[in-house]
């Protein structure tokens, strides 16, 4: 009989030194523009939370959405609005899916340096992308064929640019077409008649942000809604958040959490 | 039985299925292509989906025309037949004909490096070189467009077509020179009229193979080809190769929409397309192989 307790005894010893606390997993899928913020406040969190396993992984707002809506992931990470279609295949799978903003994205058009133009409006960017306007010199420039950058037409970021610039009209079928937002401020760079537009963070010495209506794109110009090509960035949750989850989400809209969203060139909430 | 004998029976059995596992991927992705691509067709005419000119997948409402996309594919790949052709055959017949041993030697196994280098490097250098100078060079408004993802594609498929025009060079019979330089052919002439018309359809696998691989490539000309979903009229334009539109979207389709199967009947227009240059070099090199007078 001692022989089986001591059996036991050794046994429980055993796995509570290999368990030294129960280690609670998320899985967060997702946006590439959310990604390296949901992945930097993942890191800070865990170093401060060493028992949280806080897995992050990209693949696109569509297969972070897809992702909440199949319930293979916690988290999901999106650069837009969940669309009803999804919303409503999320219901018949049983989920109830609720938006969290988490920071915002200013988006900036951004042309060469050595370019004379410095103020474009609104409708001038969009008749320029949507082929109405092709050369510089119609909207004050020199006599230059506008080169038109453009994100990939599925990115989210093409997305928000489509719907607060173009207001939906199609983009000219000639654009030329970048991956990320780094590619198109490298094309932009590199190239004298472009026009571009990339995510605040991307901003460099190399590309020039032009005003769009007047208003110069930076973080208090957008979180007070006066730059108008600017979007909140989501991360959605199927039900109220809670466990890991809800700590993750919380220190994210923690004044923490926001100052990381600064640092690496969202505009933060706070 | 002995126990030798048997185990003799299970590695056979072992490496009989290894073998037909191979058959059973090949299977299994034709089965999802087919599976995953042709629900497109319930919602899009297939012949609004090969020859619309519009490829606007993500608007409302969408327009699945991929005519630019398969055109671009083609275009570009033809473009890197003109770089891939002469330097891969050239390569083969120096290496074969002309090259001292020491030569062969080296050249060869540095020909075979360059298809071991990852595409993204090739991709990179696209963008961030041979772009910038075709744009200087040229006086484009930019250098991301069809020549550029040409020349690269064409570097790249080099060492496929290299090497297989080699192989099929040093298959002609020693006894096919000797007979041409016993009439007193020169050197060239037995090149020419003798060796490559012995080795030709083996030279057109590697040229077809050569093609199947440009037309297959992804990453290379997702970077280098500018990416508009446009019928080009000139090797300046930007194109959107099928592999590129695919690799760019696949990510951001919602799973099971429209978006998502067009981008699967892509896959298996490309793959259809690769599967018959595949095809072809088979027939073509199993005809050479019975012409020199080797086992089929």
């Amino acid at each position: 009989m001692k022989t089986l307790n001591k059996i036991l005894l050794t046994g429980l010893a055993v796995l509570s030194i290999a368990m030294p606390a129960f280690a609670e997993k998320i899985v967060v899928t997702g946006s590439t523009t959310v990604l390296p913020l949901s992945q930097k406040a993942a890191e800070v969190f865990m170093q401060n939370n060493p028992n949280a396993d806080i897995s992050i992984r990209g693949g696109g707002s569509g297969v972070g959405i897809a992702s909440i809506i199949d319930g293979s992931c916690d988290i999901a990470n999106s650069s837009r609005p969940i669309r009803d279609v999804e919303l409503q295949k999320g219901a018949s799978n049983g989920r109830d899916i609720k938006a969290h903003i988490v920071a915002m994205d200013g988006i900036a058009i951004v042309v060469h340096p050595s370019n004379g133009i410095s103020a474009l409006t609104k409708s001038q960017v969009r008749d320029i992308y949507t082929g109405k306007i092709s050369n510089w010199s119609q909207v004050g420039g020199k006599n230059e064929k506008i080169v038109a950058i453009s994100r990939d037409t599925s990115s989210g970021t093409f997305e928000a640019f489509m719907e607060l610039v173009l207001d939906k009209q199609k983009v000219r079928p000639d654009a030329i077409m970048q991956a990320s937002n780094q590619a198109i401020a490298t094309t932009v760079a590199r190239t004298p008649n472009a026009i571009g537009y990339v995510g605040l963070g991307f901003l460099s010495g190399d590309i020039k942000a032009v005003t769009i209506d007047g208003v110069m794109p930076s973080k208090e110009t957008v979180l007070l809604g006066k730059y108008k090509v600017g979007r909140p960035l989501f991360m959605y949750t199927n039900g109220a958040p809670k466990g890991l989850a809800k700590d993750y989400l919380d220190f994210i809209k923690s004044a923490q959490g926001q100052s990381i969203a600064d640092e690496l060139g969202y505009v933060g909430l706070k | 039985m002995s126990l030798f004998r048997l185990k003799e029976k299970i590695i056979q059995g072992v490496f009989t299925v290894l073998a037909f596992s191979s058959l059973l991927f090949l299977v299994g992705i034709i089965f999802v292509l087919f599976k995953e691509g042709l629900p497109i067709f319930k919602d899009v005419k297939i012949s609004d989906f090969l020859f619309g000119r519009f490829w606007y997948p993500t608007y409302e409402p969408p327009e699945f025309g991929v005519l630019p996309l398969i055109v671009g594919s083609f275009y570009v790949s033809l473009g890197a037949m003109f770089v891939c052709v002469p330097l891969g055959i050239g390569s083969a017949l120096y290496i074969n004909e002309m090259a001292s041993y020491k030569q062969k030697a080296i050249l060869k196994p540095l020909i075979e490096i360059l298809a071991s280098v990852p595409s993204i490097i090739y991709g990179f250098f696209a963008m961030a070189i041979l772009a910038p100078f075709l744009q200087k060079t040229f006086n484009i408004p930019i250098g991301l467009c069809t020549l550029n993802a040409s020349i690269i594609l064409g570097v790249m498929a080099t060492p496929t077509v290299c090497s297989l025009a080699e192989d099929a060079l040093s298959y002609v019979p020693r006894s096919f020179r000797e007979a041409s330089f016993a009439v007193g052919a020169t050197r060239w002439q037995t090149l020419i009229k003798v060796v490559i018309p012995a080795a030709g359809s083996g030279i057109s696998t590697a040229v077809i193979l050569g093609m199947s691989r440009a037309i297959g490539e992804t990453m290379t000309v997702l970077m280098a080809a500018g990416g508009a979903a446009i019928i080009p009229t000139s090797i300046f334009d930007p194109v959107r190769p099928m592999t590129a539109a695919i690799a760019a979207e696949m990510g951001e389709a919602p799973v099971g929409g429209d978006h998502y199967h067009a981008l699967f009947a892509i896959a298996l227009a490309l793959f259809l397309i690769t599967f018959f240059f595949n095809i072809l070099a088979e027939i073509i090199s199993r005809r050479f192989r019975i012409k020199l007078g080797l086992s089929g």
